[in-house]
């Protein structure tokens, strides 16, 4: 059963003459607990197609269904509030807030939330304990290594225990023993039961989702599975739920 | 971690930036104050000196009949119903509301006598008033210092010869001309001036008086309330304003708050343009950040209050500093252009001014980037989903 589909979505920048067409009428069904990931040439449509699917970019025509939820449906606030509350998001170049340190970066998601100071700390330790960065905690952005800031984004990402996590190039600064830890660390959330899409160059990584979809030229190309691992990890998210 | 932590984190860790915001608007606050404070103290300062130039306010007994004078021309034809007034009844000035800005009361005594076969006008005055009064008046001689001695107006002296030394009888009694007038072009040039008590026993006025000038800064204050305050106090004295002095004192001092509140306008024009420009530099500067913000679920109001916290932080300090700095440039400035710098002090109503002033330029200067940073495409502002 589909969690998230985009239905026939299209995105187009610009007008008249100077129109580009990123992405053309793309339909795809994403499973509860589903690891995909989304590859293509650079400039192929993934990034625009994967930002769409977050709800941070509104397509020029199709939906995007979340459960029963037509997310460009809603309000812009409300939309903020689903972003919120069922999605994690893991950036490219880590994109941690410079002036926050490690705790700060991993608690804000929670700034506007309801919890108290205590819950809020507890579940940014939380999140930074199964990231392994929490004697860290106090330190900024750049006292850490790639990694360690990959592990922050990561960890801030899953602070509110989002159900979905997005991923754009989550390895693509980093090296390959710190890109293995990423993936691995992916996999495991994964195996816990987040759905998680993740757009990426790397076969390697990759290999590590259930399902890949390639994008070009704005159409998705080839689709390859990786059953077994898919069902493992469904099982276990059913078996956790 | 709530909003605020995310803009005094920002603020606290960009001290840089945090100085130069604080210091674009910590000089335009400066300026004013500095601006408003030195108004402020050479309005009175003006207001003083120009006090120096007279009386602005008359007492004189009530009259029934109209005087034919215009002009120190006595047109005749009605005679002048000289009546007097209690010397005591001037005390009553002091209980009046607005006593404290009366600032000389100089009564005087008129009497007319024979000298050399002439008549002659002499004027009892208290000196020390009068001199405060009329600091115009440049004597010839010495300042008169004892009860035997008078002053001598510039007509009056050319008129019978007199000169600093010369000796005058008045009604059987002896005085010294202690000085002469300068010209003054009025009717003091005719007059023999003589301390007030002499003159009432002279002429057998004791404890009466025909008039009284009386000198009012009236920077704060109206005018006509002074005169109704004495008229009430004094039911038996005619209290006339003179207008015309009033009404010249007071259009310079508004004329030069009118400048004043131009270039004060301008400053506040300037130092709003620069929160401005550093405000939406700083958002600019900010895009990605907005962007992490935007995606990770906070709404609109979320970020406009986080841009806003950090201008009213911003804000705050540069109207405490820059009401500070503003104090301190002028207390440093002052002695350069009065000498009143005594009348210094320190006015809260400036400073909860100066703050709120700071808040509400660096809200409304702030209101158009905070704006437009909640506006950002979320995936624009991060450019690499």
């Amino acid at each position: 059963m589909s969690y998230i589909q985009a239905v026939n979505v299209v995105k187009e920048f610009g007008t008249g003459d100077s129109r580009v067409t990123a992405v053309r009428g793309i339909d795809l069904s994403i499973g509860q607990a589903e690891f995909i990931s989304i590859m293509g040439e650079s400039g192929a449509g993934k990034s625009t197609f994967l930002s769409m699917l977050g709800g941070l970019l509104q397509p020029t025509s199709g939906r995007i269904l979340i459960g029963d939820v037509d997310i460009y449906g809603l309000k812009s606030d409300k939309r903020a509030d689903f972003r919120r509350e069922f999605m994690g998001f893991i950036f490219q170049s880590f994109q941690l807030v410079p002036y926050l340190n490690v705790l700060e970066n991993v608690q804000l998601p929670l700034a506007v939330t309801h919890h108290t100071e205590k819950q809020k700390r507890e579940l940014a330790v939380s999140a930074l304990e199964r990231v392994g960065l929490q004697d860290k905690a106090l330190r900024l952005p750049n006292q850490l290594s790639g990694g360690e800031q990959e592990r922050v984004a990561i960890a801030r990402a899953v602070v509110n225990e989002p159900p979905i996590l997005f991923a754009d190039e989550p390895t693509g600064n980093l090296d390959s023993r710190n890109s293995n830890e990423v993936m691995n660390l992916l996999k495991r959330l994964n195996s816990e039961g987040q759905t998680i899409i993740m757009v990426t160059h790397s076969r390697a990584n990759s290999s590590f989702a259930h399902r890949t979809v390639e994008v070009s030229d704005g159409q998705l190309s080839a689709t390859s599975e990786a059953a077994s691992q898919f069902t493992v990890s469904r099982q276990a998210a059913g078996a956790g739920a | 971690m709530k909003l605020h932590n995310i803009a005094i984190n920002n603020l606290r860790r960009r001290k840089a930036k945090m100085v130069f915001l604080v210091s674009g608007l910590m000089i335009g606050v400066a300026a004013i104050v500095a601006l408003i404070t030195t108004i402020r103290i050479l309005s009175e300062d003006i207001a003083h000196k120009m006090d120096e130039f007279g009386a602005n306010i008359v007492i004189t007994p009530k009259s029934e009949g109209l005087s034919l004078n215009y002009g120190g021309i006595n047109l005749g034809g009605v005679s002048f119903d000289l009546r007097e007034i209690s010397e005591s009844d001037l005390d009553k000035i002091e209980t009046i509301k607005n006593a404290a800005n009366v600032r000389i009361i100089s009564p005087k005594v008129f009497g007319i006598f024979e000298h050399q076969g002439q008549k002659a006008l002499a004027l009892g005055v208290d000196f020390p008033a009068e001199l405060s009064l009329k600091r115009w008046w440049k004597i010839t001689g010495e300042k008169p210092s004892g009860i035997g001695q008078i002053v001598v107006g510039h007509e009056a002296a050319e008129r019978f010869q007199l000169k600093p030394g010369s000796q005058v009888r008045i009604l059987d009694k002896d005085f010294q001309v202690s000085g002469v007038l300068e010209s003054t072009g009025s009717q003091d040039d005719q007059l023999f001036f003589m301390p007030l008590t002499v003159a009432q026993k002279l002429f057998d006025k004791e404890g009466k008086i025909a008039m009284a000038e009386v000198a009012a800064l009236c920077h704060n204050c109206p005018i006509g309330e002074i005169v109704t305050q004495i008229s009430e106090k004094i039911p038996a004295a005619k209290v006339t304003a003179l207008q015309q002095v009033v009404a010249s004192r007071m259009d310079a001092l508004h004329n030069f708050q009118k400048f004043s509140l131009m270039v004060a306008a301008l400053i506040l024009l300037v130092g709003s343009m620069v929160v401005f420009v550093t405000m939406m530099g700083s958002v600019n500067e900010r895009t990605r950040e907005i962007g992490i913000f935007s995606a990770i679920g906070f709404r609109k109001s979320h970020i406009m209050k986080i841009i806003l916290l950090e201008a009213l932080i911003v804000s705050v300090a540069s109207g405490v500093i820059g009401y500070l700095v503003g104090i301190g440039a002028t207390r440093v400035a002052m002695p350069f252009f009065t000498e009143h710098v005594s009348h210094f002090s320190l006015d809260p109503l400036v400073a909860v001014g100066a703050v709120f002033l700071a808040i509400v330029i660096g809200l409304t200067a702030s209101l158009y980037p905070a704006t437009a940073a909640s506006k950002m495409d979320p995936s624009e502002a991060l450019r690499t989903l």
